[in-house]
């Protein structure tokens, strides 16, 4: 577990975004496919991505209804709306520039000594 | 757009609350669901797989209570949770409750009940179309509200400024619909009255500026809704109909709508006339006298565009007119615009300045009270602080435990001002049918309408954050590690708390209110024993107009004579005068005198102006007013003797210099004719309890007749010879009303009359005074009331916070004296201060008080006494209880604790 990463604030959302992005599911769901693209590498609260999931249901950009799993439980299953794709698109954009900026910033300190 | 969005989610979350909640719970018991199955799977047995899921899930409450706050539930949520919680809170402590709902309840009351009057006599304006652009006239040099009708007619026709300019006068009427002759009120009012305000009648037709064609030539009657209703049963075919007014045949022309009640606030007329018929009316026609001024009040309406100054330039043109055209009759002739209802600065004057005491005297009870929760507040945070310790150590912010606190007390605030607003609608309910006077058509109109209810609510809140502000500092320096570690930590110190510093206050104001009472009450109570010149007790009045039953001023005399003849035989009466106009009777009537040496006449030359009575000989015995020099008038002073007069001794020294020089001297009337003083009384109250002294003449019935006429029967009163102020008919005087009765019955059956004693009478002049102390003395009640919640407040705080070093200090063996100091020396030693505060205060306040209440001094040493007596009893009270509980703390209990 010690080798798992901190999440950095305000990237649950988008790995929420993500995850759901593949396909709708519920919230458990959502925190097993996280850890499979993310190959476990990150630490997230379970609890933690409820408020999440509600919040991102607020602002229009998941829509949520029950189902049953596979598991054959009641559950309520979340999936992307199109302004959901396109703010996932943007903040996947954003994501990469920032990255790539802190990368390079990094990497060129490197450099330098 | 957006805003309006956000509204509706909340509120549908509002109403989805619970079904959203569950929802919530569903879904969190899914998700636990799901991770056991995958640990079962795993190969945990079930049980251990969902107690493991459950852990591994984490704070279940915290997370649920993050999740409604990202769903947008949070704002209502949380208030809605505060309001649950504090009724909790509330419920938990009633004793706390009940004095802090009881002590807002009784302050919010006590202010919307003064509001509600100040707001019904001064603030509402008349009912009638465009009250606003609704204006009065009054006479700026003397401060009256009169004009004479030539002077009205002038200013009506000349001016350039109103719309219309309408005129009224107040009087009473024997009015017979049948066979009950009755008295009534009503407005005398000018052809235009209801035109110019813009009314419209309820039934039938107004009187029109049309039906005026000189003296008598209208005799129309409008009446009041009210009238109608309760004396005519809402008969619709009233309208045409003829009643006897004064025995003349007056028609009636329609009624008045249920909303309009006269221009007066205060006096509400049974019906209107018009003025053209004043002699019929009143016996005598005044209109053609210009220099009549005590007659007609004026109002109208300003043209559109037209400001009130420019209206009062317009009139005093007219004015300085008036003055260069008639100086024998308009004096200084300037104009000032007042709010109509209130007859200006006679009464508004007064009446608004006492209004406005008491509204501010109220505004201190309610500053004392949120002082009073204030602290009481303060104590609960600081008992609660373990409380909110915890909670902040749990993660609560302190902006939520402030909210918390605050939704408490403007919970508390809001139950508060609702039950003392629904007492105040009682008690405002129970003013307006009341009629102080039985006399005059006095009433007091308070309906609460919007006003009240929005001052009252905002009262309400506005204490309610007040006192909840109190502990807002004390919170935010809650440290809440400190809290927890040391335990309840009393502050022990000697340094001076905003509580304290706040009781100080509150019982200051509270000393204000009582000494104010008090020296109200002593005053009314000196006023009721001082000189009146005259001696109400064993007197009976019989108040006729000899107008109503048709006597004209010349007829009149003879029958004065012959009701007085007549009176005079029953057993037990000592003897029998009239006068025109009772002294202390709604104000006195004054003219301009002259000395002798004067030629030119005109008002500014006027020597003084003298309070005049018509009387007949027999008056100042009836009277029992004590005749310093001279002689009494007699019979023998008629229309062929030359005029004589008995003057007061005020008035003998303001134009004679000295009572010597005065017998036997001449001065001079305003139409000239000399008159001969012939003897000197002593001086009386003629307009008011606390008026200075005022000169006086008395001038014999058979020179100056008037048909109004006041009979005062002095009789030998009851046997044991001890009537008191206030004390009812007996059986004795009942008897002397019946022979009266057949007397007065026997001379002429149709003439209406009334019988009661001179101090029933009195009651009118007293009537303000009383008021004055009434009211004043609730407030003081209330004070002293709330300084005994808040000094007891304090001193069980006091008790309770250091319960631990008391019962270490008698396990150490203290006496119990030493133990009581120790525990309320604090609350003593503030009460001892606020009090010198509030005496000082009080005694300046009261000079405010003397211009109402008379001979009010607060340099009264039985005031100052009662004052520190109350004050001292009041602390002994509030103490008892903390002081019994302090003595009865065991020490081995109390250390065992904590």
């Amino acid at each position: 577990m010690t080798d798992q990463a901190q999440l950095l604030p305000g990237t649950l959302d988008l790995l929420i975004l993500r995850a759901v992005s593949l396909g709708p599911l519920h919230g458990y769901g959502v925190l097993l496919r996280i850890g499979q693209i993310s190959g476990n590498a990150l630490l997230i609260e379970q609890g933690a991505l409820y408020p999440g999931l509600f919040r991102l249901v607020r602002q229009g950009l998941l829509k949520a209804s029950w189902g049953t799993s596979d598991n054959n439980r009641r559950a309520k299953f979340y999936e992307l709306t199109a302004a959901g794709r396109k703010r996932l698109r943007e903040e996947t954009d954003n994501w990469n520039r920032l990255a790539n900026a802190i990368g390079a910033a990094l990497g060129a300190q490197l450099e330098e000594a | 757009m957006k805003f309006l969005d956000s509204l509706r989610f909340r509120i549908a979350t509002l109403f989805h609350r619970s079904q959203m909640s569950a929802e919530m719970d569903d879904e969190l018991r899914s998700h636990i669901q799901h991770r056991a199955d995958d640990l079962e799977r795993s190969g945990l047995r079930r049980a251990e797989a969902e107690r493991r899921a459950r852990l591994e899930f984490g704070g279940h409450a915290r997370f649920r209570e993050e999740c409604q706050e990202a769903a947008g539930g949070t704002f209502i949520e949380s208030l809605w949770q505060d309001l649950r919680f504090a009724f909790r809170m509330l419920r938990k402590s009633p004793g706390f409750t009940a004095v802090a709902g009881i002590t807002l309840a009784v302050a919010i009351g006590a202010n919307a009940v003064v509001f509600g009057v100040l707001n019904a006599l001064i603030l509402r304006p008349l009912n009638v179309p465009q009250a606003q652009s609704l204006y009065g006239i009054e006479r700026g040099s003397d401060k009256a509200v009169n004009q004479s009708y030539p002077d009205y007619l002038d200013l009506r026709d000349r001016n350039r400024s109103f719309e219309d300019l309408a005129a009224y006068n107040v009087a009473s009427v024997g009015l017979d619909t049948g066979n009950n002759p009755s008295g009534a009120w009503l407005l005398e009012v000018t052809g235009n009255y209801f035109d110019a305000l813009g009314v419209q009648p309820y039934l039938g037709r107004f009187i029109h500026a049309s039906d005026e064609r000189g003296p008598n030539s209208a005799p129309y009657i409008v009446l009041t809704y009210a009238y109608w209703h309760s004396h005519f049963q809402d008969d619709r075919s009233v309208v045409g109909r003829t009643v006897q007014l004064n025995k003349h045949p007056f028609t009636i022309l329609g009624v008045a709508p249920q909303e309009f009640r006269g221009t007066l606030s205060f006096v509400f007329p049974d019906f209107w006339v018009p003025i053209v018929n004043q002699e019929q009316v009143e016996g005598v026609n005044v209109l053609n006298e210009r220099g009549n001024h005590v007659m007609l009040m004026v109002l109208g309406h300003l043209k559109v565009g037209v400001t009130p100054p420019q209206a009062v330039a317009d009139l005093n043109s007219i004015g300085a007119d008036l003055e260069k055209t008639y100086p024998k009759d308009d004096g200084h002739m300037t104009f000032t615009l007042i709010r109509p209802g209130l007859t200006g600065d006679w009464l508004g004057g007064p009446l608004r300045a006492f209004l406005t005491g008491l509204m501010l005297l109220a505004g201190l009870i309610l500053l004392a009270a949120c002082a009073n929760l204030g602290s009481l507040f303060a104590a609960r945070a600081a008992d609660r602080s373990r409380e909110m310790a915890v909670r902040l150590a749990l993660g609560a912010t302190r902006i939520r435990i402030l909210r918390q606190l605050f939704t408490e007390a403007i919970l508390i605030s809001l139950i508060g001002g609702a039950v003392g607003l629904w007492g105040s609608i009682l008690l405002m309910q129970a003013l307006s049918v009341w009629q102080p006077l039985p006399t005059a058509p006095l009433q007091i109109p308070v309906t609460p309408d919007a006003n009240v209810y929005a001052v009252a609510l905002l009262l309400s809140l506005a204490s309610g954050f007040l006192f909840g502000a109190v502990p807002v500092r004390q919170v935010l320096h809650t440290d809440p590690y400190q809290v927890i570690k040391s335990g309840l930590t009393g502050t022990v110190g000697r340094r001076i708390t905003v509580r304290d510093l706040l009781l100080v206050a509150q019982i200051a104001i509270c000393a204000v209110l009582v000494t104010s009472s008090m020296v109200a009450v002593r005053g009314l109570m000196r006023s009721l024993h001082s000189s009146f010149g005259f001696e109400p007790r064993n007197a009976m009045l019989v108040e006729t107009a000899l107008n109503m039953a048709g006597y004209t001023a010349d007829k009149a005399p003879a029958m004065q004579k012959r009701m007085i003849d007549a009176l005079e035989t029953i057993p037990g009466v000592k003897s029998v005068g009239s006068v025109d106009r009772l002294p202390l009777y709604y104000g006195a009537n004054s003219v301009n005198v002259f000395t002798d040496k004067t030629t030119d006449l005109r008002p500014a030359n006027a020597a003084a102006e003298a309070v005049i009575y018509n009387i007949s000989p027999e008056y100042f015995d009836a009277a029992q007013t004590t005749l310093l020099a001279g002689r009494t008038l007699t019979w023998h002073d008629d229309k062929n003797a030359p005029r004589v007069a008995v003057v007061n001794r005020e008035f003998a020294s303001k134009i004679f210099g000295s009572a010597a020089s005065a017998l036997n001297g001449y001065y001079k009337a305003k139409d000239g004719s000399r008159i001969q003083v012939v003897g000197i009384v002593e001086d009386g109250k003629y307009g008011s309890l606390s008026e200075d002294p005022q000169p006086a003449m008395f001038l014999p019935v058979l020179q100056s007749p008037s048909s109004q006429m006041c009979l005062v029967v002095r009789s030998n009163g009851p046997s044991n010879g001890s009537s008191q102020i206030g004390v009812g008919l007996n059986n004795d005087p009942q008897q002397l009303v019946a022979a009266i009765k057949s007397k007065v019955t026997g001379l002429d059956a149709g003439l209406p009359f009334t019988i009661r004693t001179w101090n029933q009478e009195l009651e009118s002049a007293l009537f303000p005074s009383r008021m004055a102390t009434l009211t004043l003395g609730v407030l003081g009640v209330l004070g002293a009331m709330l300084s005994v919640t808040g000094i007891f407040g304090l001193a069980a705080y006091s008790v309770s916070k250091r319960k631990r070093e008391l019962g270490i200090r008698m396990a150490l063996g203290a006496r119990p004296k030493e133990v009581l100091r120790a525990a309320l020396g604090r609350p003593f030693k503030l009460l001892a201060f606020g009090s010198a505060a509030g005496l000082l205060l009080g005694i300046l306040a009261s000079r405010v008080l003397a211009s109402i209440v008379y001979q009010a001094t607060p340099r009264d040493p039985l005031v100052l006494a009662g004052v520190v007596f109350a004050m001292a009893l009041l602390g002994l009270l509030a103490t008892w209880i903390p002081a019994q509980r302090a003595l009865s703390l065991d020490p081995v209990i109390l250390l065992r604790e904590d």
